[in-house]
């Protein structure tokens, strides 16, 4: 595969392996927050954590667009499966998210509601044309890589005035969870958790580039190197970061030049401010509510706002006490620290939302590293 | 005078007929599905007694009888026709690989239809000839049979079952828990091509280069292994799961560890890239024409020169080994040079959403 497997190259990655043990001083301990689920996925897909030395700790953030949905929002999706009988569209990976009452939107499906799998909001869009006489939702989550896909959707809806379509937005933003990590007790009094550096986002910063994380790099004095999703990215990126820490440097770098500028995606940016505004306060699971972190559907097309069109308040759902998802997604926890990894949550049967996706820290160490909790 | 005229029986219309209740209530019209169709297109001396079951000879090796195998396989694909195939030649090759795995030459095929009211006549027919040409090429008669048809809304068109009977050569035992250390495991061909095909159509997904399935009976091909007289210990075909799924099958059934090579993994590249645009790793993707060999590793050579001179074989390679490990992981060196699990599908492989 062109412009794939050249990122993907075992003898290059030996050769970046070899500069980083070079680099990295063994006196020091070197901790870096991957904030991407994408990251989390490549670092435990290709074993890449088997090629940086001991004193290169990577620490596994937030970014699983599904493992931050809070229990409160898949229950409002599967309420409108089950109760208001829409066509409720979603993509995979949300399907097996743990809700309330034992379900998800794929134990809701075998219910009896009638929840579809799509690959677009094109897709969506296409559903609620063919089926005229239905409510058709699309559950519209992720950050902001899946942001303007939806922002076209809902503008496509209007200028059909398609009447049966609407969207339960939960779109979220990274720079905000970025903040409360860097806010949290953990890094900034106590410092538990010690992060040195950012891995920031690949298709996240494609959207909004790369200058939102300069403020972080300014403010809290922490390197952030952006970098794409192939593992040779990744060790370029660490590579980077540890050379930024040596020389006491705080920047924002961008490894990911081959689609991230530092402007970010303005045609993109400009479709989903016309759509959408900030809301006040969103929950996140793990992060708890963090202010100004979310998206909302505009008044404008509050036609096409699933939340106004069906009346739904959002009710917070404490997570099951035992999950320890809320420490990991902070970084706090890894998740072979967590009681029930592996035992009573696996990807069967998962009762985190870590455990879902294989994005998610929990399920990336699980389906491809707990070998190395056994030696 | 001609037949229509001679029994006052309209044939069917095989062009705009459909399936209809009465299809499947057991009186004239079912009759004449069965003759006109099934009998037609599948029809051999077992068949066409038209009881309710076949008499089949026992089967005698050596003069002693021999033991049989028996396996049986429910098909439901979606959508019904694929490039490369469809469910009719499927659900003939699914059962014959399923027996001849164990080491059997598969001898007869039962299969039974489940057919939507509604669903039509012409798509069946389709079907019936596409499985006529799948037996008929594998030497494998249909020898006996049964249609039941559900209201519209309870099935997916057409759902088929098969039963397939092999005789098993004496001695011979082959099984997922014969496995050990030192073990080599071998596949025959490139993986993913069933399930790409399948899911680029459901999909809705063209590539330039079009992804045909693999499906295909494999008896052939194993024979050829088999005569060889080297040490395989299991022969399995890698359907639904995929590669990953069965060779952790075997290797919890034998209580063994595997370490894969990924560099070696035959994967067309369409089909990687596909996988790569949809969020899939290939080594869940479903194969119908591909072979897992676990044999001995002083005679993975001469296995693999065996699969390299048959068509179904070409693009054979050793792909990893057996170990001893108490936690029986399949592991993988990834082409990257990291080390990782290739664990058990865990549920439905679902896209990614970045």
């Amino acid at each position: 595969m062109k412009y794939i497997d050249e990122f993907r190259d075992g003898a290059v990655a030996q050769t970046l392996a070899g500069k980083i043990a070079r680099l990295a001083q063994p006196q020091r301990n070197y901790s870096f927050m991957e904030f991407c689920g994408g990251h989390t996925h490549a670092i435990s897909r290709y074993g890449l954590s088997d090629l940086l030395p001991a004193n290169v700790r990577m620490v596994h953030g937030p970014g699983c667009p599904v493992c931050v949905l809070p229990i409160g929002r898949i229950d409002m999706a599967i309420k409108l499966a089950l109760q208001h009988k829409v066509i409720l569209c979603s993509y995979g990976d949300t399907l097996r998210v743990p809700a309330s009452n034992s379900l998800s939107l794929l134990k809701a499906k075998a219910r009896g509601g009638d929840i579809r799998m799509v690959y677009s909001t094109l897709d969506a869009l296409q559903i609620a044309r063919d089926n005229p006489q239905r409510e058709v939702v699309f559950f519209a989550i992720g950050f902001e890589t899946t942001t303007p896909p939806t922002a076209l959707a809902i503008l496509q809806a209007a200028q059909e005035q398609l009447t049966n379509f609407s969207v339960l937005c939960c779109h979220v933003l990274t720079p905000a969870a970025i903040t409360q990590i860097l806010e949290s007790p953990e890094v900034r009094q106590w410092g538990t958790v010690p992060i040195d550096g950012f891995i920031g986002p690949a298709h996240v910063s494609t959207v909004i580039g790369s200058r939102p994380y300069e403020f972080f790099a300014e403010e809290y004095r922490k390197p952030v190197v952006i970098a794409g999703f192939e593992p040779l990215d990744v060790m370029q990126a660490i590579l980077m970061l540890i050379a930024q820490v040596n020389d006491g440097r705080a920047e924002v770098e961008n490894e990911f030049a081959r689609a991230v500028c530092r402007d970010g995606n303005r045609k993109a940016q400009d479709r989903v401010a016309e759509v959408f505004e900030l809301r006040h306060e969103f929950e996140w699971r793990g992060l708890s509510m963090v202010p100004y972190s979310a998206l909302k559907i505009r008044e404008k097309y509050g036609a096409f706002d699933a939340e106004r069109r069906f009346k739904m308040d959002y009710t917070s759902v404490p997570d099951n006490k035992a999950c320890e998802c809320g420490a990991i997604l902070r970084g706090v926890k890894r998740p072979q620290d967590c009681k029930i990894f592996g035992t009573v949550c696996t990807p069967e049967n998962p009762v985190g939302s870590c455990m879902v996706s294989s994005e998610g820290a929990c399920a990336a160490h699980y389906s491809f590293g707990r070998y190395k909790d056994m030696a | 005078m001609s037949e229509v005229k001679r029994g006052y029986i309209r044939p069917l219309d095989l062009k705009h007929g459909r399936v209809d209740m009465t299809h499947g209530s057991g009186g004239r019209a079912m009759v004449q599905l069965i003759s006109e169709l099934f009998a037609k297109h599948l029809g051999n001396t077992y068949l066409g007694q038209g009881n309710d079951g076949a008499v089949l000879p026992a089967p005698v090796l050596n003069g002693q009888p021999a033991r049989l195998v028996m396996s049986t396989d429910c098909h439901v694909v979606s959508p019904l026709f694929f490039p490369g195939g469809d469910i009719g030649c499927l659900s003939v090759h699914g059962t014959l690989n399923d027996v001849a795995v164990m080491g059997a030459t598969p001898l007869y095929l039962a299969a039974g239809f489940i057919l939507e009211e509604g669903f039509a006549l012409a798509d069946l027919a389709r079907i019936v000839e596409s499985m006529a040409r799948a037996a008929s090429s594998a030497g494998v008669p249909v020898v006996t049979g049964d249609t039941k048809v559900v209201e519209r809304g309870k099935g997916d068109g057409i759902f088929i079952t098969t039963t397939g009977v092999g005789v098993l050569p004496d001695g011979l035992s082959l099984g997922g828990a014969h496995a050990r250390a030192g073990d080599v495991v071998l596949v025959s061909g490139t993986i993913g091509d069933h399930g790409v095909a399948i899911m680029s159509l459901r999909e809705n997904l063209s590539f330039e280069a079009a992804i045909t399935s693999d499906t295909a009976a494999l008896h052939g091909l194993i024979a050829k292994l088999l005569a060889t007289g080297a040490d395989i210990r299991c022969l399995r075909d890698p359907t639904r799961g995929g590669l990953a799924s069965t060779l952790n099958e075997i290797a919890e059934q034998s209580g063994v560890g595997m370490m894969l090579d990924e560099k070696t993994i035959p994967i067309k590249p369409v089909v990687a890239a596909a996988c790569e645009f949809l969020g899939l790793d290939p080594l869940y993707v479903a194969n119908e024409g591909k072979l897992i060999v676990i044999c001995a590793a002083a005679d993975a050579p001469q296995l693999l020169d065996v699969m390299h001179a048959h068509p179904l074989g070409r693009d054979a390679a050793r792909i990893g080994e057996v170990l001893a490990d108490d936690h029986h992981f399949v592991q993988l060196t990834t082409a990257f040079g990291g080390r990782r699990i290739v664990d058990w599908l865990a549920g439905e492989q679902l896209p990614r959403i970045c």
